[in-house]
């Protein structure tokens, strides 16, 4: 089980370094936007491990508040793009 | 027996979502992106709670992952739809190899109005033959 969690892991830290270069090199904001809103469903992910590894239920409730956050963030994006503002990609 | 099961729904759970993060960062085009992140991250989530559930074995944490489960595959669509709305509408070139962009005859972009262009039975009677599909490739500015 130890190694099992250890391994899943290193694959959501691997999933999140390469979600992160598409985060900075992404050519235009919305390629951002789309990468800022897979990285809270990779931590939410991770915070599951977690919970597992810990034996502490109540982690859950953090992964619940990441998710209900990152929805929150992409709709807010996506309205500050359509409505237009200034923007620097 | 009962961890081998969960190792597994952890195991295909990382790999759902590290198989997300490499189509975020390999594929060409903003909403191919979409595509793989929504999809395989909602997934990726979907299966990593029921390992959570079935570790815990209580009633309150199989509550919780079930709501983490909906409140997920409810708003994943719609936050994608969002995103590739306001990207299309700003102008973020597609794809050089897409096959279709409907909304490029039919969208006008300064008024927000969508029309098909067959409203007349003028329009009706000329109605483009199969020609090569036209897509938008440079930023608009």
């Amino acid at each position: 089980m130890e190694t099992v969690i250890t391994i899943t892991f290193a694959i959501l830290l691997l999933a999140l370094v390469l979600t992160f270069i598409r985060l900075i090199i992404g050519p235009t904001l919305p390629d951002r936007v789309v990468a800022l809103e897979l990285i809270p469903s990779i931590l939410v992910s991770i915070i599951g491990v977690y919970a597992i590894n810990h034996n502490t239920s109540s982690f859950i409730d953090v992964s619940i508040v990441v998710a209900l956050i990152a929805f929150l963030a992409a709709i807010g994006f996506a309205r500050f793009l359509e409505r237009g503002g200034p923007r620097d990609d | 027996m009962i961890n081998v099961i969960i190792s597994i729904f952890m195991l295909s759970s990382a790999l759902f979502v590290l198989l997300a993060a490499v189509g975020i960062l390999r594929l060409p085009d903003l909403l191919t992106r979409m595509h793989a992140s929504t999809k395989a991250g909602a997934l990726g989530i979907m299966l990593m709670m029921v390992a959570v559930a079935l570790h815990f074995m209580s009633l309150t944490v199989l509550a919780k992952a079930i709501a983490i489960i909906l409140f997920i595959f409810m708003t994943a669509p719609v936050a994608a739809h969002a995103i590739g709305r306001a990207g299309y509408f700003v102008g973020v070139p597609v794809w050089a190899k897409t096959v279709k962009d409907e909304l490029f005859d039919n969208y006008d972009a300064d008024t927000h109005r969508l029309r098909s262009g067959l409203e007349t039975e003028e329009e009706l009677k000329k109605m483009p033959q199969t020609g090569k599909p036209r897509i938008r490739l440079n930023t608009k500015k």
